[in-house]
């Protein structure tokens, strides 16, 4: 295992995608490679702080107009 | 390859937890199918925000944003119908969002996105700016500050990678899902998930790198 093949695997490697020997051959890189240990957890922060992110609130014209499509065309309501 | 077909084909289970999905959603649900419209409305409450900020990293514009997910949901209710429980309906929700919000795209910059082409960026996949973050993001910056960090940085990626995140990694499909709603190979979500991660990371290195904090 070498910093390349981390790289190509790191992906499958943070979904826990791999066989076992697969993982532990990674882990054991990790283990000794600083460079390796740093991509590997910054590239994990980086999928959870997306995933964690809540989305921002709907703007209130944008929600309105929403309500008003909605209202139209589900109960045939005229706005 | 051509374009994802609008009528949504219902995805296999996703089987990983979600944080997005509420325990009373097949209860809305069933109840919405049954023609309870405040039922549906309670679904549209609660997704509003995600389907907006969906179509808004896919289409990069207010009003083609705000028109998909307007179309999003009434298509949703149209074909309610043809909806059968073996997925979630979050995830059913989705994928009508990403037809509508893609079509949106393709019809702006018709000669600019192509989601179907092989990506060969012909960019060294090793990462350059190896620096620990040090304490976390979230501690660090304001949310509204993170918030805008995290949206400048998503919009800079090329809409082929931007759309393949968003669905992975934000919208928490599976890779299968995500290939299914594209009109991609797996192998081709997998090899743009991978840039997609990498190419993120350096640019919000230069945000969170300890030494930016120091």
């Amino acid at each position: 295992m070498n910093c390349r093949n981390i790289v190509k695997e790191l992906s499958n490697y943070l979904d826990e995608a791999l066989d076992s020997t697969l993982k532990a051959s990674i882990e054991k890189h990790l283990e000794h490679c600083e460079d390796c240990k740093v991509v590997v957890d910054t590239t994990k922060q980086t999928i959870q702080i997306y995933c964690n992110s809540e989305p921002a609130p709907l703007p209130e014209d944008t929600r309105q107009r929403l309500r008003d499509a909605l209202k139209k065309r589900l109960r045939g309501v005229r706005v | 390859m051509s374009a994802p077909k609008i009528n949504p084909v219902e995805p296999a289970a996703h089987t990983l937890p979600s944080q997005v999905v509420k325990d009373d959603e097949p209860i809305l649900v069933a109840a919405a199918k049954a023609g309870d419209i405040s039922a549906f409305e309670t679904l549209v409450g609660r997704y509003e925000r995600k389907i907006f900020r969906l179509a808004q990293n896919i289409t990069q514009n207010r009003e083609d944003a705000e028109d998909s997910m307007q179309e999003s949901f009434l298509k949703a209710f149209e074909h309610l119908g043809e909806f059968q429980g073996n997925s979630r309906f979050y995830t059913w929700l989705v994928r009508i969002a990403v037809n509508q919000a893609l079509m949106k795209l393709r019809k702006r910059r018709p000669n600019q996105v192509s989601l179907d082409d092989d990506i060969d960026t012909g960019e060294e996949l090793i990462p350059r700016d190896v620096e620990d973050w040090g304490p976390s993001p979230e501690d660090r910056y304001e949310q509204s500050e993170l918030s805008n960090i995290l949206n400048t940085t998503i919009s800079e990626l090329d809409p082929s990678f931007r759309v393949v995140f968003q669905l992975r990694d934000i919208e928490e499909l599976s890779t299968e899902e995500t290939a299914e709603a594209l009109g991609l190979s797996v192998p081709a979500v997998k090899s743009r998930l991978l840039r997609a991660r990498l190419k993120l990371r350096q640019k919000l290195n230069r945000y969170f790198r300890r030494s930016e904090n120091s």
